[in-house]
């Protein structure tokens, strides 16, 4: 069953369209992460599952009922926002327990549930304290505490880790994942790190300006983006995108980097055919590029040996990025760090061709 | 050692530079600032030292210990005042308090025509007390003001006639006051009511918080600060509350609504006992400084509190 629908919201502040046409289905137990860069519409998206806002047309479906005239305190959600937005004024258990007492739950009742959530989260020794005294690793915790105890339909969580350092982020990270491995909850998950999309995600939705580029599990978006923004946006460093054309050698399709004597050729899949003697654009990961031991596949044809010059290398200790020169352009590649390459030398190195992408280079848009 | 010298020298010069820069800040704020200051500590002192002088018409030196402060309170004049002055403060603060935060809430709702509406309500602050004072002097007046309106209404036996009935007077100089400063307490809570978290309001409409318990256990106790300083601004304004009464009501009927800054005046100007009018001026410092000692220190642990966080 859907947990959640989202039917051709559109959403217009004044006269500006923040939403443009979203479509999105969730099923029970998804952990789906909305990513994209700032401004694109994440939080109002968000805003708009959980009631807060309304949007312009279009619905919103939870649990297989529509919520649009649904305030948000029956649409069976809970949520953590980036802020937290503890009530500054109540300890940490009446932070925890707010909801229910708006609902008029017993006091055993809240006092139990209040001691389970506080053992999963291990925030016990703070039930008793006030937010103002609470770290920020700690106050998310409680956030999070608040949004558990309800044991909703669906959790809404607005960039929850942004206001963390970078060591406390990946555990939270970790600990979000295992909770929701444990609870098998359904989430809806903003963000704009897409480190945090790809390794919690079960699936991605990639936003820009209001419209969905591409809706796919995380391995998909990765190896398969939809069009060059979901290429560029996905991986860190980002995926290189060349300027290529094709042609027909020997019957086969290649895509061809650069001219004459130093044009770089790779074998690209037949159903690019139709685009040869067209210029393209060629996407491929920094990962896919290695130095030539490096062993890729033992698939006939599925690596590339190419020569290229060394333009600049980053050692990030346990791997070393090469800025390499293809043609006229720039690529980034990503060597064992016992390789030391010399400035300006050319060298060779391994490329793994399976994982080329093709863009139209007019649209954007993948070709195959 | 060789390159530390050079640093040096340009440090201090940039010292130079940078002071000299903002030398018209010190002349425009520093300089007023000490001179008024310095008079207004040096008239306190001199204050101070008048009240244990026998002086009477004109100061002269001499001690008398703390006899003027004993003689001030024995008056009847002096309890009347204080005892007035409980009533006003305690009703002006809360009423204002009450009706500013009430209109800030209402404000606060987004309602069209807010800033008309806000303007309105913090147009009394503009008008000087002794305006306040002579307006409501008429508005009050049985034979001029609200009860002749409605008596020419029809209402003939509505009574109206607090100014001029010795239990209800200072309850006029609430209202007059209660007038003038509601709006300033509106504008403080309404600046505090609109810098409250929208995500807290967000968390509690999806805890499923009502407008009532939204207001009273999210909003309102984050408002808290600026309601103490409110209270501390309206205490320090009823206590040395002096223009407002001698326009209103001159202290009468008889001398129903004096207030102490009125004894004062009484004593220094009109019956020549200038010690004793300094010892009256000086139990109202002492009373100005019960509220503002506590409010300084609470503000100094509000401080340290932050700073800690
Ligand atoms: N109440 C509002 N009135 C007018 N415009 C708004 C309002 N709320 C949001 N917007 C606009 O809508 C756009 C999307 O905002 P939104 O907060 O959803 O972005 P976001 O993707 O969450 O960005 P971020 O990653 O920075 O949080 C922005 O351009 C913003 O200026
Ligand atoms: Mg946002």
């Amino acid at each position: 069953m859907a947990a959640l629908t989202i039917r051709d919201v559109y959403k217009r502040f004044h006269s500006v369209e923040v939403l443009k046409g979203i479509d999105l289905e969730m099923d029970s137990g998804d952990f789906t992460v909305l990513v994209g860069p700032s401004g694109c519409g994440k939080s109002t998206l968000l805003n708009i599952i959980a009631g807060l806002e309304r949007q312009s047309s279009g619905n919103i479906e939870i649990g297989g009922r529509i919520v649009d005239n649904i305030a948000p305190r029956d649409r069976d959600i809970a949520m953590v926002f980036q802020s937290y937005a503890l009530y500054p004024s109540m300890t940490v258990r009446q932070n925890i327990t707010f909801g229910m007492e708006c609902r008029n739950v017993p006091r055993v009742q809240r006092d139990e549930a209040v001691g389970r959530v506080a053992k999963l989260l291990q925030i016990e020794a703070l039930l008793d304290r006030k937010p103002g005294q609470l770290s920020g690793g700690q106050r998310q915790r409680v956030a999070m505490g608040r949004a558990l105890v309800r044991d909703p339909l669906l959790f809404l969580f607005d960039e929850p880790l942004s206001n963390l350092d970078a060591q406390l982020r990946a555990e939270m990270r970790i600990e979000i994942k295992l909770l929701h491995q444990r609870l098998g909850s359904t989430i809806v998950y903003v963000t704009h790190d897409q480190i945090e999309a790809m390794t919690l995600a079960t699936r991605i939705a990639v936003m820009r300006q209001g419209v969905v580029q591409q809706f796919a599990d995380p391995e998909t978006v990765y190896n398969r983006p939809a069009n060059l923004f979901v290429a560029r946006f996905m991986g860190a460093p980002p995926m290189n995108t060349l300027a290529a054309r094709l042609e027909a050698t020997r019957g086969r399709t290649v895509a061809v980097i650069g001219y004459g004597e130093a044009a770089i050729r790779f074998p690209v899949p037949p159903e690019a055919e139709g685009w040869n003697g067209r210029d393209v654009v060629l996407g491929i990961r920094p990962e896919c590029i290695a130095e030539p031991t490096r062993h890729f596949s033992d698939l006939p044809g599925a690596v590339t040996t190419i020569v290229a010059s060394v333009e600049m290398v980053e050692p990030t200790g346990a791997e070393t990025i090469v800025v390499l020169r293809l043609g006229d352009e720039r690529a980034l590649g990503r060597v064992s760090p016992d390789v030391r390459h010399r400035l300006s030398e050319t060298a060779q190195f391994a490329v793994d061709t399976r994982k080329i992408s093709l863009f139209d280079p007019a649209s954007g848009d993948r070709i195959t | 050692m060789t390159h530390a010298v050079p640093a040096a020298v340009q440090l201090s010069r940039q010292g130079t530079l940078s002071a000299l820069r903002r030398l018209p800040e010190y002349l425009t704020i520093w300089v007023p600032l000490l001179l008024s200051a310095g008079h207004l500590v040096s008239f306190a002192l001199w204050t101070i030292w008048v009240s244990f002088t026998p002086s009477t018409l004109l100061p002269v030196s001499g001690w008398v210990g703390l006899r003027n402060y004993t003689s001030v309170m024995a008056t009847r004049n002096w309890t009347i005042a204080f005892d007035n002055l409980l009533l006003f403060g305690s009703g002006f603060v809360l009423l204002s308090l009450l009706i500013g935060l009430v209109l800030a809430i209402l404000l606060d709702q987004r309602i069209r025509g807010e800033n008309v509406l806000r303007s309105i309500f913090l147009y009394p602050m503009a008008v000087s007390f002794v305006v306040t004072g002579t307006v409501w002097s008429w508005l009050l007046n049985p034979g001029l003001g609200i009860q002749k309106l409605v008596n020419g209404l029809g209402w003939t036996a509505f009574r109206f006639d607090w100014l001029i009935d010795r239990d209800m007077a200072i309850w006029t100089i609430v209202i007059a006051a209660v007038w003038q400063s509601s709006g300033f307490a509106m504008a403080l809570f309404l600046a505090g009511l609109r810098s409250v978290d929208a995500d807290l309001v967000k968390a509690a409409q999806i805890d499923g918080a009502g407008p009532i318990r939204l207001y009273r256990r999210v909003i309102l106790p984050t408002l808290w600060p600026i309601t103490v300083t409110v209270v501390v601004i309206q205490l320090q304004f009823a206590i040395t509350t002096f223009d407002l009464v001698r326009a209103l009501t001159g202290g009468g009927p008889g001398i129903a609504t004096l207030l102490p800054a009125l004894v004062v005046y009484d004593f220094m100007f009109q019956r020549g006992l200038l010690a004793r009018g300094a010892a009256a001026a000086v139990l109202m410092l002492l009373t100005l400084l019960a509220v503002l000692l506590p409010y300084a220190a609470w503000q100094y642990a509000q401080r340290r509190k932050a700073a800690r966080a």
